[in-house]
């Protein structure tokens, strides 16, 4: 496959600075500012994203994750702090906020509603048309953000009404993907969705990444998938950041997460049991491949466990 | 986009208004606009701003709230104000320039004019719909309406058409913000080109609006026939409205201060309004 003018990977202009593509520095965002019931949606984060890596946010309902991942493209303006995309502030004057869009695609949750255009081909041409590209340049992105959301090319020239539900998800997810943007950002891509249908979007957008090596930042509610697609975790709790580590160390300490008002996968709460029942696989299981490959090793079995 | 809507918009609280039936209000607003249009007399005007002020300090709702409603109107306050200072005619010249004249009489009756406007909105608003919770307000309307159904008028439909549209208004405006803000992350611009690329801009936005309120309205019929929802024959309430002795002294009240205008209007000297 080849890589799209490879713009995406970690060239490293300035050596170290450009390891991370995003950063929150003390941001904070007020709901309802000013009436009885204002609320601090966002309370001072201090946040990274790392370049190239899939990260996750998790978060209980209201915790913050949907505001936070809206500021990335400027949607919603801080009250206070900075955004940083490329070490660039996008909340600073002489920053256009549409250039910062197209370098951060955001999809947004139920991304399925927004199509509207005759065709689905048409509709996913929306964002490059507004990049301002050729047709020619256009009907590439189309083709390959159709393909990288697993959108059968048959359905192209459909209308995004006809479509089904899965589909429709898809064809959104593409319209954002053909932007090509440095960092896509998706607010839970799979929700709604049958598990092959989530399995299938999720395993698309790691794809994606492999790929064309941009860096993802994705929120969901399902510590299940997060465990099994992300690099690092970014666990938040009453608009604050409480956690931001690797998934092992994250699912590790459950109490953290028990206190966020959230859960640990399935599959490591099967490994606590096992704890109490004297089989000792460690805590920070956090896939059923690991559990299963632990549980081999332990028994000096060579079983293997690709199915998982 | 500036979504504020505060003319219209219910406030919470537990005044007297607040407590009275729905029925008394929508009658007593009726009345109240009667009064503000008989009234001819400085005099009376100075009544009815009084009145307001009072119904209006007895419903418990802020001062800012009350004039962030007014703001919309402002615009056609000052113009029709304006329009009518040049086209009034009186005794007292103030300014005669080539067609210009402008009388004193003029700017007083133009001032009128725009504080008939104010109580207007601002009585009805403060009796009406800051105090009565939409719901109520199409309640009470419905029971006034009923002996229609007599001559065969879908009274029971057109209400649960408005509880309906009511009850939806938030729900449509957070959808436009939340599909707007989809569109703007693909790149759309609603704000730069010519009118004719502005309007083809909106596109984006109402095909989305527009399924999803079919959608909505599809779901909503749905759930209704699940729930056995026949129309209004022979249904019962679950909250009954009761008209008590206070709503009748409401209604009693904005009819004394009608015929308090009328005996105004006849018999106290001064200026009287000339629209």
């Amino acid at each position: 496959m080849v890589r799209a003018e490879g713009r995406a990977t970690p060239e490293n202009k300035n050596g170290n600075e450009n390891e991370y593509i995003a950063e929150f520095r003390d941001v904070t965002f007020v709901y309802n500012k000013g009436v009885t019931y204002e609320t601090k949606a966002v309370d001072s984060v201090n946040l990274k994203i790392r370049r190239g890596l899939i990260t996750g946010i998790i978060g209980a309902t209201g915790s913050g994750k949907s505001t936070l991942i809206q500021m990335l493209n400027g949607l919603i303006k801080p009250d206070s702090g900075e955004v940083l995309i490329d070490s660039e502030n996008i909340l600073s004057k002489d920053v256009k906020l549409k250039k910062i869009r197209f370098k951060v695609g955001l999809v947004m949750q139920y991304p399925e509603y927004q199509l509207f255009d005759e065709t689905v081909e048409s509709d996913i041409a929306f964002g490059p048309r507004n990049m301002g590209l050729s047709e020619e340049e256009i009907k590439r992105r189309v083709e390959s953000g159709a393909r990288f959301a697993g959108l059968d090319f048959s359905l192209l020239k459909k209308s995004p009404f006809d479509l089904s539900g899965g589909q429709k998800r898809r064809a959104a997810i593409a319209g954002v993907m053909a932007m090509e943007p440095e960092l896509l950002v998706l607010d839970e891509p799979a929700a709604g969705l049958d598990p092959a249908a989530r399995r299938e979007i999720l395993g698309k957008i790691r794809d994606y990444r492999k790929e064309r090596g941009t860096s993802v930042v994705m929120v969901s509610h399902s510590m299940e998938d997060m465990a099994r697609y992300c690099d690092r975790i970014v666990v938040m709790n009453q608009g604050r950041v409480c956690m931001d580590d690797t998934p092992p160390k994250v699912f590790g300490s459950s109490e953290e997460l028990f206190s966020a008002g959230l859960d640990v996968p399935g599959i490591t709460k099967v490994a606590y049991e096992l704890q109490k029942l004297g089989i000792d696989i460690g805590r920070d299981i956090y896939t059923v491949k690991y559990a299963a490959d632990m549980l081999c090793e332990k028994y000096g079995l060579k079983a293997s466990a690709e199915n998982f | 986009m500036n979504f504020d809507i505060a003319f219209g918009q219910y406030c919470e609280g537990n005044s007297i208004l607040h407590r009275l039936d729905p029925r008394a209000k929508i009658i007593s607003a009726l009345i109240f606009i009667v009064d503000i249009f008989i009234a001819k007399s400085v005099w009376a005007f100075l009544l009815l701003t009084v009145f307001s002020l009072m119904t209006a300090a007895a419903s418990r709702i802020k001062a800012r709230v009350i004039l962030k409603g007014l703001r919309p109107i402002i615009f056609i306050m000052v113009f029709t104000g304006i329009v009518n200072i040049f086209w009034f005619k009186g005794e007292r010249l103030l300014v005669d320039f080539w067609f210009i004249h402008i009388y004193l009489e003029g700017i007083i009756n133009a001032l009128l004019i725009m504080l008939r406007v104010i109580l207007l909105l601002m009585g009805t608003s403060v009796i009406l719909t800051y105090t009565t919770t939409p719901l109520s307000l199409t309640d009470g309307l419905e029971q006034l309406l009923s002996p229609l159904s007599k001559i065969k008028v879908p009274v029971h439909e057109f209400s649960l058409m408005m509880t309906i549209a009511l009850r939806f208004i938030p729900t449509l405006v957070e959808e436009t913000t939340k599909i707007m803000n989809a569109q703007k992350a693909r790149g759309a611009d609603f704000s730069e080109g010519s009118l004719v690329k502005r309007a083809k801009a909106l596109v984006p936005i109402l095909v989305p609006l527009f399924a999803s309120a079919i959608r909505r309205a599809d779901e909503l019929a749905v759930a209704m026939e699940c729930r056995c929802y026949r129309g209004g024959v022979g249904k019962t309430k679950m909250n009954v409205l009761k008209a008590s002795l206070s709503d009748a002294a409401c209604v009693l009240v904005f009819i004394l201060l009608g015929v308090a205008v009328v005996l105004i209007n006849k018999f106290a000297s001064g200026f009287r309004i000339g629209i």
